[in-house]
Formats: C-alpha cells, structure tokens, sequence
C-alpha cells in the first residue's frame, strides 16, 4: 500500500513540475518574446501614450516574475485573462472549444481502439502470413502522414467524389446526437488512421510477446482449448502496453486536432490556438496551450495508475 | 555517409568485410530501403534540378486558364491563378527538402551533445535536464513550433530552430540511454584512469560507439520534420507565399475543392505522402541494417 501511495506522490509531483516549466515556456512565448504587447495591437503609427496606457490597463508593464506569478494564480482560480480580440474573458472559449475537441476526439478513440487492438491482435496471430503483412505496413504508412494530407485526401474521396459525408464538421444548428456523430466521421478518420498505426503495432509486439512467453507454453501444454489460452492468458498481458501508448497519443491527437480542425472548420480547442496564433490573441493562445498541457498530463498519469493497477510488479519497480 | 564505427572488425572474419561494408551490404539486400531511396531520390532530384526540366514557370500566373483540368497541356491541372500545378509540384519540394533536413540536423547535433551530458553525468545534471526535455516534450511539436514562431516572427530560419530544438529532446532521450549502457563498460573507465577530460571521454570515447541509434533516430526525425515543416505550412507558419510548396498549395486551394477542383490539391497531397513514406522506409531500413 505504502508502495503504491509513494508511486502515486512521484508520479503526480513529476506532472507538477512538468507543467511549471510548460507554463513558464507558455509565458516566456507569449509575453517575454513578443516584445511590446500594446504597440503589437495598436500598430506602428499609434501614439506612444496611447501604447504606454494599454500596456498599463494590461498589466504588461511591471516586473515579469509579478507578471507570471498573477497570470498563473488567475489560471489556477480559472480566471484565464481577456482576449486581446474579443475584449471578452478568455475561458468561456476555452472550455466551449475544449468540449466540442473532446466530442471530435471521443468518436476517433472510440473507433480507434477496439479496430487497432483488433488489427494488432490479428496480425499477431497471422504472424509473417500476408494478413499481417498488410496490416502492419497499412498502419505504419498511415501513421506517418500528417493528418491534412490524409484528410486531404478522405475529403477528396467520400466528401467530393462518393459524397457520402459532409466535407465540414460545421453542423446545422440544433443538431441533434446523430447529425452530430454524422458530421464528426469525415473529421476523425484522419486521426483514426494515425493512432491505428501506433495501437496496432504496440498490440501486435505484445501479442508476440505474450504468445511466446512461457506461461503461454504452459496454458498450451496443459491442454487448454486455444481459445481459452488467447482470452485468459495471452491478451490480458498482451494490451498491458497498448493501454500506455493510448494514453501518450492523446497529445499527439491534439497535436492532430489543431490541423484537422483548421481543415475541417470545427470550433475545437485547436481551432481556436490556432485562431489565436492568427491574430496573435496571446492570452487565448497561452490558455489554450497550457490548457491542453493538462489534459496531456491528466491523461499520462491515468494511464500510469491504470498500468500501475492491472500489472502490480511495475509498482514496485524504480521509474527507469 | 558517416562511417559505423561498431566493435573493431575481427581479423578472423572470414568474409573479410569490415563493420561499415557489413551495413552497406544488408541496405542493398533490403528492399524496404531501396524503394525508399529511390523516393527521395526522386524528390531530391526534383528539388535540385525541377527548375530546369518544369514545363512551366511555377510562379507564372494564367489567369484566362485558371482552374483548368488536367490536360496535355497541364498534366495536372492548373490553380485558381492559372499556375501549373504539375511544374510547382516539381518545384515544391526545394524547400521542405531544404527546411527539414537542416531543422533534423540541428535536433542530431543539439540532442546528442544533450543525451551524452545527461548520460554521463547522471544525478543532478540528468534530473535537472531531463524534468525540462520532458516539459517539452508534454505538448505536440506543431503547438510548440506554433506559439515559438507566432512570437518570434515567420521565417525559413525561425522553423527550422524550433522543429530542430522541439526534435532535440527526443533525440536526446535516445542517446541518453544508449549513454547509460555505454558508460558501465571497460573503456569507459579506463579512460578515466587515464585521467581523460569527461569531455574527451564523452565525445571521442563515447560518441563513436553510439553512432547506431543517433543514426537511427535521425532518420525516423527526418520523416517526422518533413510532417511538421508540411503542417506548418499549411497552417501558413511555415515556408511562405508565393514560393511553390506542398502544405502552401493545399491550404490556399482547398476552399474550393467543395467546387469538384480536386487537382489543385491531390497531388500536392501525394507528393508529401510519398515523400514521408519515402523516408519512412529508408529509416526502416537503416533500422534493420544496423540491428542485424
């Protein structure tokens, strides 16, 4: 027990310290490197006065550390600054664009890993036979397109050619579940096709793994029917993995989420960093990024006390 | 090419190649790596000479044929400005060719004086080191490269800084723990009883012995900057117009594709599909070749 609560104490502290040194690039990126905020918004010709005066009702003019130690308690309290666009607070956006990214990437999750566990599984036991060929080369192809490309490309084929899906993820409103789910295919398959690869090659080496262990041998040996040897023995240690990897791609698909949203025109969290950088709105882009930190850290350390809880000899382990 | 320098070759090998040659050889038996190299070399070449062999001036606008299908005059078509799409294809992949190799070898460079720092020095100078590689690496490289060039500005030079130090961690992280492994052994310590400088010991000793993974990781890099350097790019951070480039092409075109103008952006699409294939199996092969 002991051992499980100091696994717990390292892991949460590390993500904390993590996420100090991302706020701090955050700040240093947003509002050390760009130099003069008031006069970047009010352009070259504005008076000196005017840029002195915005500065100062923008508190960018006293001393950075007083600077970073205000921006980050108002984040903490949820207080995320005001737009320099909108003249409006920032984290009303957040949170509306953070839950419409969500929904886009629930349905590419929920498509993902049960089709890419099964497509590692499968090509685990066809082992070197064409099935496994196809899947393993399919998925590593896929994987390393950047995902406007293959969006690009699923836009050209089911949004203009077969026209079965509607090309923007910009549903009608009132739109109810379904026209929702309807809109969000088009958008998720280019994230599907990048993470099959990834879950289906960590599935498929821990099939491998699992199927060549000695315990596996065992469950053979001591006549167990195939089937049972696949479903209590093999797979339960087989995905300990997969479940890692998942977690750590949910960074990567928000990495994905800020260009297929651009491409897609949907109101997500990345749309709106995007948006931000666009229009150089610092306190949106530092929201947004810092916020998508979290989620990144949240998600991790999830899928550490998730592995911690199913697989108990990693507990116990150093952190190497 | 590099040499491998793996462990001294032996006098009794009976084939009488040395270690560099034993690589070399299994590259050429691999199929994976020879389809991979014929890509980029194809793409290489393209961005070397296009230039010259382009139908088309790829900047020449057209505008009473703007938009047309593909043809025997325009094999692919030409743009909402009447630029043949087929000739800035071609040109197309100057700069990404140019951008992403330099932005991988600066990440090579940066990361590997990284991860033998942190590999060898261990404790405090690794935890320190290791906390903030790991602060990078919690957020997408394209959000990074974002916020880093929408404060410093865009240019061809910003991008490559930030994808190559966004790479660096993770180039780091390789070195280093081929680091760890490398530093138990014997000529390591015996370097220091010799009272070797740990620089000397780190870049002359060490470094040679951990070419392999550098070299691998590299390449897989490579791969992955041409993915950022194409998705800067096309969110319009990355090279700028009017220079002929892929992710360009496609961000200023498809608003129309809703209009059926598929060829102003398909083979854009393909050209950076094949070019990341392309590397990505010639990092496969550099993979197999030096795990055999």
């Amino acid at each position: 027990m002991l051992a499980i609560l100091s696994f717990f104490v390292r892991r949460v502290s590390l993500s904390l310290v993590t996420l100090f040194l991302l706020s701090i690039m955050v700040f240093l990126g947003g509002q050390v490197l760009p130099g003069n905020v008031g006069r970047a918004i009010l352009g070259p010709f504005a008076d000196q006065r005017a840029v002195d005066a915005l500065n100062h009702t923008l508190g960018v003019d006293r001393p950075l550390l007083t600077q970073y130690a205000t921006w980050i308690w108002n984040f903490v309290r949820g207080d995320m600054g005001t737009s320099y666009i909108f003249r409006s607070p920032v984290a009303p956006f957040v949170i509306d664009a953070l839950g419409n990214s969500m929904k886009l990437a629930a349905v590419a999750f929920v498509l993902v890993v049960p089709i890419g566990i099964l497509g590692g599984v499968v090509a685990a036991l066809n082992l070197n036979r064409p099935l496994d060929r196809i899947i393993s080369l399919g998925g590593l192809s896929v994987t390393v397109l950047p995902e406007f490309v293959t969006g690009i490309i699923l836009i050209l084929i089911f949004g203009v050619w077969l026209r079965w899906l509607p090309i923007s993820a910009a549903w009608p409103r009132d739109a109810g579940f379904f026209t929702q789910l309807y809109y969000l295919i088009l958008p998720s398959l280019p994230l599907f096709l990048v993470l099959f690869g990834y879950i289906a090659r960590m599935a498929r080496s821990g099939m491998i793994e699992a199927l060549d262990s000695d315990y596996t041998r065992t469950a053979v040996l001591k006549g167990l029917p195939w089937r049972t040897v696949i479903w209590r023995h093999v797979l339960r240690n087989a995905l300990l993995p997969t479940i890692t990897v998942i977690a750590t791609q949910t960074g990567y698909l928000i990495g994905g989420l800020v260009v297929i949203e651009t491409l897609f025109r949907y109101q997500g969290i990345g749309s709106l960093i995007f948006t931000a950088a666009r229009g150089k709105d610092f306190p949106m882009l530092e929201s947004g990024i810092l916020t998508i930190g979290i989620v990144y850290a949240v998600a991790t350390l999830a899928a550490d006390f998730l592995y911690s809880v199913l697989n108990p000899r990693i507990r116990l382990g150093s952190d190497q | 090419m590099s040499a491998i320098p793996t462990s001294s070759p032996t006098p009794d090998d009976t084939r009488q190649r040395g270690p560099l040659a034993e690589v070399l050889f299994s590259l050429l038996r691999s199929g994976t790596f020879l389809t991979g190299l014929v890509i980029v070399l194809f793409w290489v070449g393209c961005a070397l000479f296009g230039e010259h062999f382009a139908p088309y001036d790829p900047l020449a606008d057209d505008i009473i044929n703007a938009l047309a299908p593909p043809s025997a005059a325009h094999w692919f078509g030409t743009d909402q400005i009447g630029r043949d799409v087929f000739s800035r294809v071609i040109v197309g992949s100057r700069d990404i060719l140019t951008v992403a190799p330099l932005a991988t070898l600066l990440a090579a460079v940066a990361g590997t004086a990284l991860g033998l720092i942190t590999g060898y020095f261990r404790g405090i100078v690794d935890d320190v080191v290791s906390r903030i590689l790991e602060a990078f690496m919690a957020i997408p490289v394209v959000i990074v490269a974002l916020l880093a060039i929408v404060a410093l500005g865009t240019s061809k030079t910003t991008v490559i800084v930030v994808i190559g130090l966004s790479f660096a961690p993770i180039i780091a992280r390789t070195v280093r723990s081929a680091v760890l492994a490398e530093r138990e052994l014997d000529y390591v310590a015996a370097a220091q009883l010799r009272h070797e400088s740990a620089l000397h010991t780190m870049f002359v000793e060490i470094l040679p012995n951990v070419i392999p993974p550098i070299l691998v990781e590299t390449t897989v890099r490579l791969g992955y900057a041409i993915f950022a350097v194409a998705t800067l790019s096309f969110m319009g951070f990355g090279i700028q117009p009017p220079s002929p480039d892929w992710g360009l092409s496609i961000s200023s075109n498809y608003g129309m594709i809703g209009g059926g103008f598929w060829w102003t952006v398909l083979f854009d699409a393909l050209a950076i599909a094949s070019l990341v294939i392309g590397v990505n199996l010639v990092a496969d092969g550099v993979h197999g070749a030096l795990n055999d």
